[in-house]
């Protein structure tokens, strides 16, 4: 215990000498106004402005807003990313939980399996609609291939086959880096916990429910906050695979956004889309954060 | 305190710097190819599609032979090249040359000012115009000014059947609508589908709906619409190809499960070739990608191709072609002067001359270009292009796909409900009161 005060104290007398410490994140903090604050800034900006990305930009004042807020692909977009937020959070989230335990263990077949079910990582998501597309092919796919017709389905025609298929995908891609942090957290977990519990009489079950999730709640925050993040911004994957369709079926916001701004070219109704999804992912991450409670910084190995 | 006013202000002073260099090297890295350089080098930008070696054959000609106003190409994938070519327009970094598919982004191009207008430049040099078939050199004008001359290869939609699924059936191709749809059953009976679809890919279902509202109402259908006359798609002659549409869904015409078959995989011509599917409505340039996947299949002959039928009563024209007529070249307004003659001079001499053509037919596609009946029975798949040939030179009209003619915001609109209403999610006329909002 005496060692976090004299970690603490000893810098504050060097920064003293030589300046502050702040300069450290000088280069971050330039970066970071350079190419996310200061674009962001632009967006709102551009948000007011009517441009097609080769004339002129001129004032709109807010008839992107507007029209955007009365058109009725705008709600079906915001609601389906909701609904994929939510299903690739539900689904992906306690798989990746599991499959974290799981290959946390030391046993050398377990090491085997989690090099192989990294691989989905390794891959671009276009690859992997492209790769899905033809699997997926109702004549010459998966269900031809396996003989299997059951699998013989409208998957990308049908929009809850078309909204299941994505969110499958989905999961498929990233559930080995939710995965990968699981299983950082897991061995994180000191064994002498595992070992006292033992000795309590405490069984597998009872070990994961009374030991290993509370010890893992700060890495199901930061999963959960990457998760919903970036499920917000799941976009080429959903693009090559469904294109948004059928009709708008899987049309998410980030999508609307791109085929406003780069197919439409109205580039000021798409920053106006892009404002929300900054909005929306700036408060969901909040809200995370702020359900991790104000403890957040201190230790859950007290008492060790 | 970490902050003191010390190194607060050494911060800002180092961020100043910063921003300075930042501005610096933005500086540097703004001298595009047309910046104020004031020499006749010209470039051009285009796409790496089948023509590129024909493209890059012709700059080294022109390079070898006029060294002091050099081209310089250089070669995109389509779907990079969309973005990029608009963004470089914007910024005044546009290449000389400047590729294009025509149709609503042209026009857009035109609208903005950044392309020079070639009628003066054609009208002295009228062995230009001549030598190009009509119906495809109309599509590079706006507003009766041409903006845009064809570069490469004509590629109409035609019906494309297996042979040998038809003489099983004892059928002939259809002529008609009624024909087509007395096949339905047919094929259906036989276990095989009547039309192979690529719906997940969209713009296959568009040529279905394209061709039906020509043959019924004619062109000036689409003409109305183009133009953004209200109640354009409400037309009478819109309402009934989408009804004639959903009879063949309902009838079965396509093959099950279309909307989960992408054109790109190659799927959908495969459900021809492999016999599984009868017939399928595709472009003439899936004549080389079925000679690559299917070579047995182009060889034994059982490979035909009809033009889209006729519908009975209907005004258009029996010989009207939908598809991509070509790709263009039009003249960045941005370049400077002796830049642009030597985009014209390029565009006269080494462009569709006669090596260009005998490379783009070596590919084996139809250059847009009128009399070259000989070079074209001098190829491989001389039949295939000669009747190619005859289709294009005997189009009254030969239209864009109506996803590129109309601007890209009103093409989203009408792809994405074109889909739907091939599911059968909407009817008819609500598909054409949703895309009367965006006229």
């Amino acid at each position: 215990m005496t060692l976090v005060p004299r970690a603490i104290k000893r810098p504050r007398k060097t920064f003293a000498k030589t300046g502050s410490l702040a300069w450290l994140t000088f280069p971050a903090l330039l970066f970071f106004l350079t190419f996310a604050a200061l674009p962001l800034l632009g967006v709102v900006v551009l948000s007011f402005m009517n441009w097609d990305g080769i004339g002129a930009i001129t004032w709109a004042g807010l008839t992107n807003w507007i029209s955007l807020l009365q058109d009725p692909v705008t709600g079906s977009s915001l609601w389906i990313t909701i609904l994929v937020v939510l299903l690739s959070v539900l689904v992906q989230g306690p798989i990746s939980l599991l499959l974290g335990v799981f290959s946390a263990g030391r046993q050398k077949y377990r090491a085997v399996l989690s090099v192989l079910y990294f691989i989905p990582l390794l891959l671009s998501s276009a690859a992997v609609a492209i790769a899905f597309l033809s699997l997926l092919d109702p004549n010459f796919g998966l269900s031809a291939g396996l003989g299997l017709p059951f699998l013989k389905q409208n998957w990308l025609g049908e929009p809850g086959l078309a909204m299941g298929v994505v969110i499958f995908v989905l999961a498929w891609q990233h559930i080995p880096f939710h995965t990968l942090i699981y299983q950082g957290g897991v061995r994180q977990i000191p064994a002498s916990l595992y070992e006292a519990a033992e000795l309590d009489g405490a069984n597998r079950i009872q070990q994961f429910f009374q030991i290993t999730l509370p010890q893992l709640k700060y890495t199901v925050i930061t999963s959960t906050t990457l998760l919903v993040v970036g499920s917000l911004t799941y976009f080429d994957l959903i693009f090559v695979l469904t294109g948004g369709g059928p009709g708008y079926a899987t049309r998410v916001l980030p999508l609307q956004m791109y085929l406003t701004g780069f197919r439409s070219n109205d580039m000021g109704a798409a920053s106006a889309y892009g404002v929300i999804l900054a909005f929306l992912g700036l408060t969901l991450a909040l809200i995370l954060q702020r359900l991790g409670g104000k403890s957040r910084q201190s230790s859950q190995l007290e008492g060790q | 305190m970490i902050f003191s006013h010390q190194s607060f202000t050494r911060r800002a002073r180092g961020g100043a710097i910063a921003l300075v260099a930042a501005l610096a090297l933005t500086a540097c890295g703004s001298s595009g190819p047309n910046q104020g350089d004031g020499t006749a080098g010209a470039s051009l930008w285009a796409t790496t599609t089948g023509d590129q070696p024909v493209i890059e054959q012709a700059i080294d000609q022109w390079n070898s032979a006029n060294p002091d106003s050099p081209m310089r190409g250089d070669f995109f994938s389509s779907d990079a090249y969309k973005p990029k070519i608009r963004t470089a327009i914007g910024a005044g970094q546009a290449p000389t040359l400047i590729y294009s598919w025509g149709g609503g982004v042209l026009t857009s191009y035109v609208d903005n000012g950044s392309l020079v207008d070639l009628s003066g430049f054609l009208s002295e040099n009228p062995d230009i115009i001549n030598r190009y078939l009509p119906s495809v050199l109309q599509n590079g004008a706006v507003d009766g000014a041409t903006y845009a001359l064809p570069i490469n290869k004509v590629n109409p939609a035609f019906i494309y059947y297996n042979k040998a699924v038809f003489t099983d059936a004892g059928v002939e191709p259809p002529r008609t609508w009624d024909d087509l749809l007395k096949l339905v059953p047919t094929f259906n009976e036989k276990g095989i589908a009547p039309f192979a679809l690529g719906g997940q890919s969209k713009w296959p279902s568009l040529m279905w709906f394209e061709y039906l509202v020509d043959r019924i109402g004619g062109s000036e259908v689409f003409d109305r619409i183009a133009a953004g006359e209200p109640d354009a798609w409400t037309d009478p002659a819109i309402i009934r190809a989408g009804e004639m549409i959903q009879e063949l869904v309902d009838a079965g015409g396509f093959i099950d499960n279309f909307s989960s078959i992408p054109s790109t995989s190659g799927s959908e011509l495969a459900l021809m070739y492999t016999g599984k599917a009868a017939m399928v409505l595709q472009l003439s340039s899936q004549y080389q990608t079925m000679k690559a996947s299917a070579p047995d299949f182009v060889a034994s002959g059982d490979l035909g191709y009809v033009p889209f039928p006729t519908v009975e009563g209907g005004t258009g024209d029996p010989g009207f072609l939908v598809g991509t007529p070509s790709n263009f070249f039009s003249i960045s307004s941005q370049a400077s002067s002796s830049q642009q003659e030597t985009a014209k001079t390029f565009l006269r001499d080494s462009v569709l001359n006669h090596d260009y053509v005998q490379g783009v037919i070596d590919t084996g596609a139809v250059p847009p270009i009128a009399g070259i009946e000989d070079q074209l029975a001098g190829s491989s798949d001389a039949d295939f292009l000669l009747d190619v040939y005859d289709m294009v030179r005997d189009a009254p009209r030969f239209q864009l796909s109506w996803d590129q003619a109309l601007s890209p915001e009103q093409a989203d609109s009408m792809l994405t409900n074109l889909e739907l209403l091939f599911l059968k999610q909407i009817t008819p006329s609500q598909f054409g009161d949703t895309l009367n909002g965006t006229l």
